[in-house]
């Protein structure tokens, strides 16, 4: 958009863009992904098409309900003018593969902040709205959130061009197998044990530190706000479905009035759509706490990512701290002063020195203990180093990632605002000409 | 002919002083204007008599019977006639206003100032203003009730207010309370016969009120004065009164259902401003932890706080203005039931003494007496003015309720305006800085 300097030319831009709905300013957002384009995007439109109902028998035999998705991979080339766009091809997948696939990607990119899935059971619910998973609303938005994780991987520079992604999107049978041959499980376990383990780093770095922080504070706000946002649901649905109740009272008191009961009786019907007009208002509100709610879970991912670096800053402390200690030992040794305390050295000196060819090859063994500690603490260090590098590109990325997308969810949820204004003001003065021609 | 006890004669639409007649005019006696004056000034009838002629009044129930066949006559003029439409014609003004703390040693009361303006040659000046505390309103009332017991007099606000539990002093209260008694004084001075009453001239225009009686006394004479005729049962009553009787029950029923309704909408409303303030202040706290989303969330927080604002105003509105309309209704409600419960009575006591004369007749030939006649002129009076005071009272409330339910609307279509300016200068700010951002990423 050019802007021009005179003020009124931008509020006619603006006042245009208030009539776009809220799913037009998702589309913003997948827009907007789709055009800073991945090489994966530039070729192929991912969408999640549908879901169904499945009954089968589960690991343990048991008898089953669960739903299935339809992945659908187009390749992403105009159609000519009259012609069909090719069919899609398809495959079906369910939610616990969708968890596999995120495992995977976790593991093997442990400086990418992976974006979420959707929630797996329902959270945040106001009363009115279902907690069950196999509600079609609640189906229905575990849909989108689907296609919405697929698209964030699609257009993540790193994650796009994984194989095993790639084989999600196109390979139904087979692809389990896949993911499991790369061994990524043991990766994910001797993983799962260290981050559990307690440890501190010594010198942590400061950014990372910031962040987690930021990261906690992201995550208690969010949560306070979809928990205050339900209750205020909650209570607003109250107030309009009250307001049915004048639908009624005003067309038993029209059976008894002469001139003045048609216009109540009209009065009456607005009355009752203003309190049937709730239902839409909240159910697209939903959308606004599923965008708020995937910033949520992506606060675990930036949360997992501090976490990692941590993990890698005290193996490399660990391994330093090694060297030094081997290295020390070699200088005691060849100097014969006993400055650090060690069973060898006490043993000695308790039952005697020992011979010089001894301590030859004990020194020898040192040396070579110190050329792979050293090795080790080089390739610990570069690791940090290229850790450190590849995780803050990243985190640059989410930060602008994360202002925009917030910023037109404001806008979308604004925009839902104004529109539930003008439906009350269109149904109030529809009411009072009612009551006007009373 | 007796002229007796004042009564009131068959009302009429209002009509410009020049052309209404002395219905005594005929029987030449002088007119007297001023409080001490016991003989009540009517309207004139319907507008087929204003050609001048002198009413027959040799006996006021054969005027009465006259404004019946014409009441029939003129009925498809009534329905065009808008009540409101006369105020050309209006000659008596009342306003009640500025409420005023009293303190004295004995109570705290609150006055309010009644200003009337008038044309009508009954009042000595053409401007009056004294102040007139509760009390002396309902001293009003009793006075008219007792002087004009075949009209329907308009309710007073409750008399009665639990100390402890509602601040008489309270500037709600007062407020609320004085819009109902400007609202009683307005519809007596606009009421055809009543506002010729001179309890009322004495009301708007003497220093002190005369009540030597005490009010509790007069109470309970305006009770038995109501009890006198009973023992009588009712044969058969006419079937526009049982109507009337049945519209008021099923539409107190209908009131009280919208005053419930009302209250159960406040309440609600007052549960999600509490949840809705909350919601404001997470986005302010949020906003403090971030860089580029600050200004956003910021304006969304503000947004909140502005919607709050207009919701309570709302609110408050509703309680203020529309709660103590409905509920002043009900009492009008109660005075009308009252007035045909007395119609009933003059009713029965009428047949009661009409079917005793007629056996009496029957036995010894003894004439008609007096008693059964004027119990048969104060039933025809009662039911004519009844009818007159129903169709007023039917036009009136339609454009009261219309009034209500129009205010009602239009304080919802506010609050909504209000909330929707706040969020569209959100969109406008919200919607610069990204244009900015774009600006500046391609330059």
């Amino acid at each position: 958009m050019i802007m021009a300097d005179s003020g009124s030319s931008e509020e006619v831009a603006v006042i245009g863009n208030t009539d776009i709905t809220s799913t037009e300013s998702e589309n913003n957002i997948i827009n907007t992904m789709v055009e800073k384009g991945t090489a994966l995007l530039r070729k192929l439109e991912i969408n999640v098409a549908e879901a169904e109902k499945r009954t089968g028998k589960n690991t343990v035999n048991m008898q089953e309900t669960y739903t299935v998705y339809l992945i659908e991979i187009r390749p992403a080339e105009t159609v000519p003018e009259g012609g069909t766009p090719a069919a899609p091809d398809t495959l079906w997948r369910r939610y616990s593969e969708f968890e596999l696939l995120r495992t995977y990607l976790l593991v093997t990119y442990p400086y990418v902040i992976v974006p979420p899935l959707p929630e797996k059971r329902a959270e945040f619910v106001w009363h009115k709205l279902s907690a069950d998973n196999l509600d079609p609303d609640f189906v229905e938005r575990r849909r989108v959130g689907l296609e919405n994780f697929l698209l964030r991987v699609a257009s993540h520079p790193v994650l796009s061009n994984d194989k095993i992604f790639f084989l999600f999107l196109t390979e139904e049978k087979g692809w389990r197998e896949a993911v499991l041959e790369t061994g990524f499980q043991d990766k994910a376990d001797s993983r799962l044990k260290s981050l559990s383990a307690m440890f501190r780093v010594k010198n942590p770095d400061k950014r990372f530190t910031a962040l987690k922080q930021y990261s906690d504070e992201l995550n208690t706000v969010i949560s306070q706000l979809l928990r205050v946002r339900a209750r205020v649901a909650d209570r607003l649905y109250g107030v309009y479905k009250v307001h049915g109740n004048y639908g009624r009272v005003f067309s038993e008191w029209s059976a008894i009035e002469k001139e003045m009961g048609d216009g109540l009786q009209s009065a009456g019907h607005h009355m009752d759509t203003y309190a049937a007009s709730i239902d839409d208002i909240l159910e697209e509100e939903e959308h606004y706490a599923d965008e708020l709610k995937e910033y949520l879970f992506y606060t675990d991912a930036v949360r997992s990512v501090c976490r990692k670096h941590e993990l890698i800053q005290y193996e490399l402390e660990m391994a330093a701290q090694d060297l030094a200690h081997k290295k020390q030992q070699k200088e005691e040794l060849a100097t014969g002063t006993v400055r650090i305390f060690s069973l060898k050295g006490m043993t000695s000196k308790l039952f005697g020195q020992e011979s010089q060819e001894q301590r030859e090859s004990r020194l020898a063994a040192l040396e070579q203990s110190i050329q792979e500690g050293e090795h080790a603490v080089k390739e610990k260090n570069a690791e940090c180093q290229e850790f450190v590098r590849t995780a803050w590109e990243d985190i640059e990325h989410f930060k602008e990632q994360k202002d925009k997308d917030l910023r037109e969810a404001l806008i979308g949820y604004a925009i839902m605002q104004i529109s539930m204004c003008k439906k009350g003001i269109q149904v109030w003065s529809n009411a009072k000409e009612c009551f006007n021609k009373m | 002919m007796s002229v007796g006890a004042p009564r009131g004669l068959a009302s009429s639409g209002q009509k410009p002083i020049t052309e209404i007649l002395h219905p005594l005019s005929a029987a030449e006696e002088t007119l007297s204007s001023g409080p001490d004056v016991t003989v009540n000034v009517g309207g004139d009838q319907e507008s087929g008599l204003t050609n001048g002629t002198p009413v027959e009044t040799s006996s006021p129930a054969s005027a009465s019977l006259l404004f019946n066949r014409l009441q029939l006559d003129d009925d498809s003029e009534a329905d065009a006639r808008d009540p409101y439409a006369s105020t050309e014609t209006r000659d008596l003004f009342v306003t009640v206003d500025d409420p005023k703390k009293h303190v004295s040693t004995m109570e705290t009361y609150i006055t309010y100032r009644v200003s009337t303006k008038t044309t009508r040659i009954e009042f000595d000046l053409p401007e009056y203003c004294v102040r007139r505390r509760y009390q002396d309103f309902d001293w009003l009332r009793i006075k008219l009730e007792d002087s004009q017991p075949t009209h329907l007099i308009p309710p007073l606000p409750e008399k009665f207010v639990m100390k402890g539990v509602v601040d008489r002093f309270s500037e709600e209260f007062v407020e609320t309370r004085m819009k109902a008694l400007d609202k009683f004084l307005k519809r007596v001075a606009d009421h055809p016969v009543l506002s010729f009453n001179p309890h009322l001239n004495a009301f708007l225009s003497a220093k002190d009120l005369n009540k030597r009686q005490g009010l509790a006394l007069l109470t309970k004479v305006g009770e038995s004065v109501k009890h006198v005729a009973g023992g009588y049962k009712l044969r058969a009553r006419p079937p526009e009164f049982c109507a009337m009787g049945e519209y008021l029950d099923t539409f107190t029923q209908k009131l009280g259902t919208i005053d419930r309704i009302a209250q159960r909408i406040l309440k609600e409303q007052s549960e999600y401003l509490t949840e809705l303030r909350e919601y404001g202040t997470v986005y302010s706290s949020w906003a403090g932890s971030e860089e580029e989303l600050r200004r956003p969330l910021e304006g969304v927080a503000g947004c909140v706080t502005t919607c709050c604002g207009a919701l309570e105003d709302m609110s408050e509105n509703m309680s203020q203005d529309f709660l103590p309309v409905l509920r002043e209704y009900v009492l009008y409600i109660e005075s009308m039931k009252n007035v045909l419960r007395k119609r009933d009575q003059s009713q029965a006591e009428y047949e009661g003494r009409l079917e005793a004369a007629i056996l009496r007749k029957q036995e010894d030939r003894t004439p008609m007496p007096v008693e059964v006649e004027k119990c048969q002129d104060k039933v025809e009076c009662f039911n004519a003015d009844l009818k007159a005071d129903w169709e007023r009272w039917q036009s009136n409330k339609r454009q009261d309720f219309k009034q209500l339910l129009t205010g009602m609307a239009d304080k919802n279509i506010n609050h909504y305006e209000k909330c929707q300016a706040a969020w569209e200068s959100l969109i406008t700010l919200l919607q610069e800085k990204q244009t900015e951002d774009k600006t500046s990423e391609t330059n």
